[in-house]
């Protein structure tokens, strides 16, 4: 089954726009959440990280701070 | 091992250009680095690269990348180089995942944030401090934030930043601002804009996010209720990685004008050297005659 992929983001991070481009690219379908304009989603980010960098990716409930291609990619079976 | 005849270290303007000309000139080469599009793609609006009078970082930032794809380029990306060193014919690049060999490198490493050095700022980075404005400004809509610093990014930062902030505080270690007329007069004209000149920060306070900054100026210390800092001080060269390579007072990587170093087949490009100006438009250029450069010094010397 496929997993559940929160990814958490604003629209002029570098980093983000790299992270959605690699899930797209691996076919791999995610709910996107600006932070910049949706506040419950920002509360929600820093919550379950305690920081404010993005992005963050939250993959069946593991949380990734950052795009980091390897545990991405580990964390998704890829 | 293979040995390829370069590998380009960095992906900014100076290295995906420098990996364009090697792809023309049919080079077996690799790029090598931690980012695409380097500082440039952290930057806001860009109004001074030819052919675009007006283009965002991140999106001068894609260009770049589609550009350089388009050669089906080999890319180690999310790799950080840790050591160029010449042995012999050969050069050895040392990454934190693997070890490579070439006949001729380009280092295009570029530039980073140069830090505060004040208490806190370990603890509250990602915690409302941060050195990217365009990454992470819009995640403080509505609340009061401090850039650091009187130059040309900070004042872009302070500018990406009225959009979007209640109030922006400017807290400037000089007299005066030393930015850009227009972006003087653009944080001028903003309402929302307090300029604090002659301004130290000297901490960071918080309990699990930042809620205040230190500042001392002749007359008094006091605090300043902020949730966000942005740091933006200056940069460093990323050049330590070349041990060997001569470098200025300023820690930037010496190059001839045709971008060899002091050792032959190492060659420099971009931010990271001592090239007189550090613009996008200049890296770019750099990097193209760098790897101009480097096609020459493989056809003078033949390496078997």
């Amino acid at each position: 089954m496929a997993k559940s992929v929160k990814v958490y983001s604003t629209s002029t991070c570098p980093w983000c726009v790299r992270a959605k481009q690699f899930l797209k690219e691996s076919h791999i379908e995610f709910q996107n959440l600006d932070v910049s304009a949706d506040q419950l989603a920002a509360d929600e980010m820093m919550a379950k990280t305690g920081q404010m960098g993005v992005p963050v990716l939250d993959i069946d409930g593991e949380i990734i701070i950052g795009f980091d291609k390897e545990k991405i990619k580990l964390a998704l079976g890829l | 091992m293979h040995i390829y005849d370069l590998i380009i270290i960095g992906a900014g303007p100076a290295g995906i250009t420098a990996s364009v000309y090697a792809a023309r000139k049919k080079l077996d080469f690799l790029v090598i680095s931690l980012d695409i599009g380097g500082q440039a793609a952290w930057s806001g609006d860009i109004e001074n690269y030819t052919g675009y009078q007006f283009i965002t970082g991140p999106e001068l930032a894609q260009k770049f990348q589609e550009h350089m794809l388009k050669y089906d380029t080999a890319l180690k990306e999310n790799e950080e180089v840790l050591e160029v060193k010449k042995i012999g014919e050969v050069i050895l690049v040392k990454t934190n995942k693997a070890d490579y060999q070439s006949r001729s490198v380009i280092i295009a490493s570029g530039k980073k944030s140069k830090e505060l050095g004040v208490a806190g700022e370990k603890e509250f980075k990602n915690r409302g401090l941060t050195y990217c404005a365009t990454c992470d400004g819009p995640l403080f809509a509505g609340r009061d934030v401090a850039v650091i610093g009187g130059g040309n990014s900070a004042l872009d930062a302070a500018l990406q930043l009225v959009k979007i902030a209640k109030q922006v505080y400017l807290i400037n270690n000089a007299v005066s601002l030393s930015a850009d007329a227009i972006m003087r007069r653009k944080v001028e004209e903003a309402v929302n804009v307090t300029v604090l000149n002659n301004s130290l920060i000297t901490a960071i306070l918080g309990d699990k996010f930042v809620q205040a900054i230190k500042i001392k100026s002749a007359s008094q210390e006091k605090e300043l209720a902020v949730q966000g800092v942005f740091v933006e001080i200056g940069l460093v060269p990323n050049s330590a990685l070349a041990k060997d390579v001569e470098k200025n007072s300023k820690n930037e990587i010496s190059i001839d004008s045709s971008n060899q170093t002091n050792i032959a087949g190492i060659f420099a490009a971009g931010d990271v050297t001592d090239v007189s100006e550090k613009q996008i438009i200049i890296a770019a250029g750099e990097g193209s005659k760098a790897a101009l450069s480097v096609f020459h010094y493989l056809s003078k010397n033949n390496f078997n």
